[in-house]
């Protein structure tokens, strides 16, 4: 098997991975703010379920959570799991969600407590406030740590492997197994260099463009 | 008719009581300056003003409109906008220009009044309006600076314009020059002091007390949550008559060296 067919092979694998952090990302960054409202929220018994929730995200490993999703469904009430990448999906997603949420926190109440009440005073409405003058405050504040969480979740897309999710490692596993090539597995790495590399760029650039006020 | 009205205004925070019951009369036009020591409950009672603190008893009338009681009904943003309020460390928003500081209320208004159109002419209008706003502060070449690009003095001075651009009815300043370098305090209270004329009414409370002496009309001094003494302030400074207001000018006026 040439380095060229490995490499396609390795590709195919690696549009699972790709898929994977691309649907993780695209739900978890939103339902993520949503989960971090409910945590810094005035109404206790929900703040209450929610901060319960991200410990028990937080506090178990994201391949068990992945196997729970996996299996549960069919082990507790008859209805089995079709589709291993959606498993796979939902794990992250809620995982990621939880993550996320705990960034936003920190970014929303490391906001000066005078933002909000300057807004108040020119009669702007608490989401007229979140929009025009937080937000963009806490997208600057938490980029860092977010570039960081983003790339870790390039990486665990291999945890998906743990239900035979033919993502990239899977791919070169299997290659492995077939003609008892062992480099293709290590190659995987370029791959996920590559990636990352490409979404440290990207976070360099946002940063810079965040950089045209202080404070 | 007094322009604002304050009665029997009260409020606690946890078991400390920081107002006892608070009144006061304004006639429009006029220049208020509160002073007093820290703790003395000036801020809170701005606070109070400006709907950022909720008090547990009194009455607050604007005009003649009562503005908190069982009989109001406005929701409290409109209410809010009877009073603006420059705080002690400007809070300025940090990621807008000084216009887009002074817009940014404008325009959302605007938006929420007016159909779209509207709203874009009235964006037009505003940024003029803002920019004549912050030429009387003297501001007029850094109308395109972000805050970090300002001094303090300015900075204050572009939260001056904000506050003055929604036109509320009183305007408070809370310690305005507190945060600020000694050779800034001047520009700033030189902008305010420039402010005063008879429909500008202002509220502010102040640890300076060469400015509360000359610029203002009206001296109030506060002492454990109550307005221990009032008046003009060639009196109140000249010849206190409570003990306690003899006692805080002397340490003010006569810092111990």
């Amino acid at each position: 098997m040439s380095f060229w067919d490995v490499t396609l092979e390795l590709l195919k694998g690696f549009e699972t991975t790709a898929l994977i952090f691309a649907g993780t990302l695209a739900a978890a960054l939103p339902l993520g703010l949503l989960v971090c409202f409910g945590s810094i929220c005035r109404f206790w018994p929900l703040r209450w379920l929610t901060r319960l929730f991200i410990w028990v995200i937080r506090g178990t490993p994201l391949m068990l959570q992945v196997i729970v999703v996996f299996y549960v469904p069919g082990l507790a009430f008859g209805m089995p799991v079709e589709n291993r990448v959606a498993a796979v999906l939902v794990a992250f997603i809620i995982n990621y969600a939880a993550y996320f949420s705990e960034i936003y926190r920190g970014g929303i109440e490391g906001i000066p407590q005078g933002q909000w009440e300057a807004g108040q005073v020119l009669g702007m409405t608490r989401g007229q406030i979140f929009r025009r003058v937080v937000l963009l405050q806490v997208v600057k504040r938490i980029l860092a740590p977010m570039s960081n969480e983003v790339i870790t979740l390039v990486k665990d897309t291999s945890l998906a492997r743990v239900i035979a999710v033919g993502e990239v490692i899977r791919a070169a596993q299997d290659i492995t197994a077939q003609r008892a090539l062992l480099w293709p597995l290590f190659y995987t790495g370029v791959f996920y260099l590559v990636f990352n590399g490409g979404l440290t760029l990207l976070f360099g650039w946002a940063e810079k463009k965040l950089n045209y006020y202080r404070g | 008719m007094a322009i604002l009205e304050v009665k029997g205004l009260k409020k606690s925070f946890g078991g400390v009581q920081v107002l006892k019951g608070v009144d006061l009369t304004l006639e429009k036009g006029q220049a208020l300056s509160i002073i007093g020591s820290s703790g003395s409950g000036k801020t809170t009672l701005l606070r109070c003003l400006n709907f950022l603190e909720t008090p547990d008893a009194g009455e607050l009338y604007v005009n003649g409109q009562e503005l908190w009681g069982p009989a109001c009904a406005q929701p409290v943003r409109q209410r809010r906008l009877h009073f603006g309020l420059v705080f002690q460390n400007f809070n300025l928003f940090p990621q807008y220009t000084a216009l887009g500081n002074v817009t940014l209320a404008m325009d959302l208004l605007a938006k929420e009044r007016l159909d779209r159109a509207g709203a874009r002419q009235a964006a037009a209008e505003n940024r003029e309006k803002a920019a004549a706003l912050l030429t009387r502060v003297g501001l007029a070449d850094k109308l395109d600076h972000y805050p970090y690009q300002l001094s303090g003095g300015q900075q204050q001075r572009v939260a001056i314009a904000r506050a003055l651009a929604l036109q509320p009815d009183i305007l408070c300043f809370d310690e305005p020059t507190s945060a600020l370098d000694p050779e800034l305090t001047g520009e700033v209270l030189r902008v305010i002091k420039g402010l005063k004329s008879t429909d500008t009414t202002m509220i502010v409370v102040t640890h300076e007390m060469e400015f509360a002496r000359n610029v203002s009309d009206r001296v109030i001094f506060m002492a454990d949550g109550v307005i221990e003494e009032e008046g003009a302030p060639e009196q109140l400074f000249a010849h206190p008559a409570s003990e306690k207001t003899r006692a805080f000018l002397a340490s003010s006026l006569h810092p111990v060296l």
